[in-house]
């Protein structure tokens, strides 16, 4: 279970010493075996949010709890050994490095080639080619974001944290990823995930959402609860007039000019 | 020929050219600036220079599938080692060659060994070159390599050529020169990682002077503490041929890098590029593998084992 309770984060500005308050005394328990998906708008603090409880970045004042232990000041290493994973929204690129090797970093042990092939088609990546591929520029920004979420099933963490892990992937590889979601969802053993999206599908697979504005937890809900508030199923988000454009014959488009 | 292997030589051996007792085929092992063993094979034949000091590696056409070993150890100190190696490989070959030098130098005085090598690839010939240098001993006797490889590839040929230096050697400066002919393929890899006060150059002289010639230039570094390494690869094409230059060097501490990588055109169907990067290890990837587990130093040393592997 991981408890976040009165997390501050501030960042000063650089202007005459001003700070800027991205977290603000945000409270919120994520229970074991549960599906969370966070969601809101850009700006709202959703990636610091996982960076914190990942330890990439230290809350100014508040608590975070992981199965009863404070973590607050433990670094990222401690937190990866006590069984905290973190997909990255930007992977790193490793020069050299196989994804082979990546793989069998992340699970903390030589992988028989065999499972190393089974991550990567959970990711939509069927090739057993790509075990001997380098994790570097020859890879495209898609393939890269898939072996980012490859590493994380591979060292199975108990909390597993994916920013935005649909961002760059195309709509074939996202239905395999929202398949390999609810599939671990599903096998319900103590394991939790959390979710940064902004994708209905996988918003709907969640046990409970979390809205996150203004680096306030402003509901939390069911995805039937929320569903309609977020504005999917109304199609209504901020009332864009864009969303219809006018129909224009070429008829209708004036040519004397 | 008697053989004494202590177990300072056989740890060199190990390090340059995997070597763990003598092998097998065609092989010359050279110590202190003399010759410890040799051994020709049926194909391949090994004999002392008359002019210079060195050997000369004659290697028959058609031969295929074998390994030659040339390593070279110095454990003598104050000791200046010059040496020729000529290899003349004949067509329609396919062949590795193993080579490289070890010096350990316990001593104040400097030790040096400076190997010319020089390969001449017969048509349609394949060549692996794999040349390790190292450099071990607890003396603050320098440890100088400077080794001059020499290439020239006739027709066909093919010929990939990957030179180590990993630690231990103080100061080396690196001559490489290569004339490639028609449809002549050449890779230089080259892997540097020096530490210290340590100093690498390494010149490159690329030649592409047959039609459909090619030359990729892979160089890879790593720069600690207070070194200095320079760059300095030109690849020249003066037929319709291919060149790529790419020198990636990561910097750490106070060491200091310079590439100057080179492309001269002399023909208009040259297609020459470089690419050059210095830079630190970035924090996202010491990041990353901290979330799967890694402590900041296993994190930075995995990336340097991979980006020079």
């Amino acid at each position: 279970m991981l408890e976040l309770r009165n997390i501050v984060f501030e960042v000063p500005t650089g202007k005459d010493g001003e700070i800027k308050r991205i977290i603000d005394d945000l409270s919120l328990t994520i229970e074991d075996d549960r599906f969370t998906v966070i969601t809101g708008p850009n700006g709202g603090g959703k990636s610091t949010l996982a960076k914190l409880i990942m330890g990439i970045e230290q809350p100014t004042s508040g608590q975070i709890l992981f199965n009863g232990q404070d973590i607050t000041n433990m670094p990222i290493t401690e937190r990866a050994q006590l069984g905290i994973g973190y997909g990255f929204q930007q992977p790193a690129r490793f020069k050299g490095m196989k994804v082979k090797k990546l793989l069998d970093i992340a699970a903390g042990r030589k992988l028989p080639m065999l499972a190393c092939n089974e991550y990567l088609q959970k990711v939509g990546l069927c090739s057993a080619s790509y075990l001997t591929r380098e994790v570097d520029k020859s890879l495209s920004g898609g393939e890269v974001k898939r072996i980012e979420i490859a590493t994380i099933l591979a060292r199975d963490p108990k909390l597993a944290i994916y920013d935005e892990p649909e961002a760059g992937i195309d709509l074939w590889s996202f239905d395999r990823l929202t398949e390999t979601f609810r599939d671990i969802h599903e096998a319900r053993d103590g394991r939790s995930i959390v979710i940064i999206s902004h994708q209905e599908r996988i918003i709907q697979l969640a046990d409970e959402i979390v809205l996150l504005r203004n680096g306030k937890v402003a509901e939390t809900g069911t995805p039937a609860d929320l569903m309609p508030k977020l504005g999917f199923a109304a199609k209504g988000i901020g009332d864009c007039p864009f969303t219809q454009p006018t129909v224009l014959h070429l008829t209708e488009i004036p040519t004397t000019c | 020929m008697a053989v004494d292997l202590s177990p300072i030589d056989e740890s060199l051996l190990a390090e340059i050219a995997g070597l763990h007792g003598m092998p097998k085929g065609a092989f010359n092992i050279r110590k202190d600036g003399e010759l410890l063993r040799r051994s020709s094979s049926a194909f391949i034949d090994i004999e002392t220079k008359t002019d210079n000091p060195g050997i000369d590696i004659r290697i028959k056409p058609g031969t295929k599938g074998e390994t030659i070993y040339i390593p070279v150890i110095v454990t003598q100190s104050g000791l200046k080692d010059v040496v020729y190696n000529t290899f003349y490989i004949g067509e329609d070959c396919d062949v590795k060659i193993i080579a490289g030098c070890g010096i350990h130098n316990d001593s104040h005085e400097a030790s040096e060994h400076d190997g010319i090598h020089s390969f001449y690839c017969g048509k349609n010939s394949r060549i692996q070159y794999i040349e390790k240098h190292y450099g071990q001993g607890e003396g603050t006797g320098e440890r100088i390599l400077n080794p001059v490889t020499n290439v020239y590839m006739e027709e066909g040929s093919s010929c990939e050529m990957e030179m180590v230096q990993l630690r231990g050697v103080t100061s080396t400066t690196r001559d490489t020169n290569a004339e490639l002919g028609k449809g002549a393929k050449l890779v230089l890899i080259e892997k540097l990682l020096t530490h210290d006060k340590q100093v690498a150059v390494s010149n490159m002289n690329v030649q592409l002077n047959g039609e459909d010639s090619s030359v990729r230039v892979i160089s890879r570094s790593v720069a600690q503490d207070d070194s200095v390494q320079i760059f300095n690869p030109l690849v020249t094409g003066n037929a319709a041929c291919r060149g790529h230059v790419e020198c990636d060097a990561i910097l750490m501490g106070n060491a200091k890098v310079k590439a100057i990588p080179g492309i001269e055109a002399a023909h208009e169907d040259a297609m020459l590029v470089h690419e050059a990067a210095i830079g630190k290890i970035a924090g996202d990837q010491i990041t990353k593998l901290m979330t799967l587990g890694l402590t900041s130093e296993e994190a930075e040393q995995e990336i340097l084992e991979d980006f020079l592997n």
